[in-house]
């Protein structure tokens, strides 16, 4: 299943949606099939400031732990809270309802190290 | 890397696969979850031809399994198995393994799959510094494994034996169905009734239709669904059973593992009975006041769960690591093995995980299994 291309993918996994100045991060299917049912989602509180590479929480799954990570600079302004009751969304939706923060960008430069849809589904078809 | 006879099964149910001690294995069908909740409530098909099978035959097979394994096998009668570790000269555990006595001089070995090699060149040596004349076959590869796990996994069953039925816990019979021999053993790492089969590599395929002829494993609601290996991680967990690698290894005296019912200090007092390999080591372990750790259950606050390697406090003193963990299923708590100070392991004793990323779980030492089956 294509992953959607209005968005940019990382070689960490998640995914960044560019709208304005505020980038939505979540995690890609690929990511979501190897962690396997998340159970649990805790995310830096909005207003917590974010750099490329600096982890902006952490998902677990019902077998491991994973850090999550920006790639842009800036400040988180919301965080899914949806998730705190049913983290399962996470993967039932990944692209939509399963998305984690927003951030308000002062730097998408990192943006550019993304890949987009074609390329990174082509090197990790979930 | 390997693949078990049971490969085209796992492809045509949609398996996510994962490389598991060198064997191409399924790491889970539809969901960890659903395959969890499946196993607990119905019933569950688990692939475990990846664990080795060895068997042991000859005049000194006995006395050669009384050395090797740490637990008491002469008094087994034909039809029974029994759970044991293989030790190594320091007293920590090699593997662990299940015994099935088929006649006096006839056994066969169920060993993890990340131990074969390792196991089979320790039983070479054991047999050649012994001098016993005992015959040792590798049957992995043309065999296959598959466990029926679950409180309806008899119903199943039923409608093809009423012998399996009527086995009691660690028994087995050896069937002939269809032209094939089955060995089929009461037995299983779970928590729940069930059996194990280990049949030809080559007829496993057909013996999975036959079995599932009935049974759409496809479909919610049916009796038996496949299940990977995700879930029997976290149903083990559940159940209080230890994995090598985690609870068990080379370098965790056996004394700290929570499994001293299989540990047979005196069987060598009797006329029949032989040394094992690493008895010295625990003897002196227990001459010296016991081990300095002991696996405990915990339960910890919140929906986090601990790994594997976080450090286990009591205040602020650390006082033993995390073994395994994870958000209980089918409790919703999150719950964890660890090796302890034997001052805490009392049930009811408050400990605290520490996860390494700055945030603390507290929580306390409770009985284990977690999870009892409903009898």
């Amino acid at each position: 299943m294509a992953s959607p291309a209005d968005r940019v993918y990382s070689s960490t996994h998640e995914w960044f949606q560019t709208q304005g100045d505020v980038v939505t991060l979540g995690l890609t299917r690929f990511a979501v099939n190897q962690l396997t049912d998340v159970t649990y989602v805790e995310m830096k509180k909005a207003g917590t400031k974010v750099k490329p590479g600096e982890p902006v929480g952490e998902v677990e799954s019902v077998k491991t732990t994973s850090d999550v990570y920006s790639a842009v600079t800036g400040e988180i302004v919301e965080v899914n809270t949806a998730l705190s009751d049913d983290p399962s969304l996470v993967n039932q939706d990944p692209y939509g309802k399963g998305w984690l923060v927003k951030i308000k960008a002062s730097d998408s430069s990192g943006l550019s190290a993304c890949l987009p849809q074609a390329a990174y589904d082509a090197q990790y078809p979930a | 890397m390997r693949r078990t006879p049971l490969h085209g099964f796992h492809l045509e149910h949609k398996a996510h696969m994962v490389e598991f001690a060198g064997w191409e294995m399924p790491l889970y069908y539809s969901g960890i979850l659903e395959e969890h909740a499946q196993v607990r409530t119905s019933g569950g098909l688990f692939d475990v031809s990846h664990m080795g099978r060895v068997k042991v035959t000859g005049r000194h097979a006995r006395r050669f399994l009384e050395r090797v394994c740490s637990r008491r096998v002469s008094d087994m009668t034909a039809g029974q198995c029994r759970y044991s570790l293989v030790l190594n000269e320091g007293g920590g555990v090699r593997d662990d393994i299940i015994v099935y006595r088929l006649d006096e001089d006839d056994f066969l070995l169920v060993v993890n799959a990340s131990n074969r090699s390792k196991l089979m060149e320790h039983f070479e040596a054991v047999r050649s510094a012994g001098d016993l004349a005992v015959k040792l076959e590798d049957h992995t590869e043309k065999t296959a494994m598959v466990a029926l796990q679950g409180p309806r996994v008899m119903e199943l069953i039923g409608r093809y034996s009423k012998e399996i039925p009527s086995l009691k816990r660690y028994r087995f019979s050896v069937k002939n169905l269809l032209v094939m021999k089955i060995t089929v053993s009461r037995t299983g790492y779970t928590g729940e009734d069930g059996i194990e089969a280990i049949l030809p590599a080559g007829a496993v395929g057909m013996a999975m239709k036959f079995l599932l002829r009935d049974v759409d494993p496809s479909a919610a609601g049916a009796l038996i669904r496949p299940a990977g290996l995700g879930a029997r991680d976290t149903l083990r967990i559940e159940a209080g059973m230890p994995l090598y690698g985690h609870e068990l290894g080379e370098g965790i005296g056996a004394w700290s593992c929570g499994v001293d019912f299989a540990i047979t200090m005196e069987k060598d007092g009797d006329a029949r009975g032989e040394p094992f390999v690493g008895q010295e080591a625990l003897r002196r372990v227990m001459s010296e006041g016991g081990p300095k750790h002991r696996l405990v259950g915990l339960e910890l606050e919140g929906r986090r769960a601990a790994r594997q390697g976080m450090s286990v406090l009591s205040g602020e003193t650390a006082v033993g690591t995390v073994t395994s963990g994870c958000l209980s299923p089918s409790l919703g708590k999150s719950i964890a093995m660890a090796f302890v100070e034997p001052s805490r392991v009392e049930v009811g004793s408050a400990v605290r995980v520490e996860t390494g990323k700055g945030s603390v779980l507290e929580g306390r030492v409770v009985p284990m299994p977690f999870y009892k089956a409903a009898k």
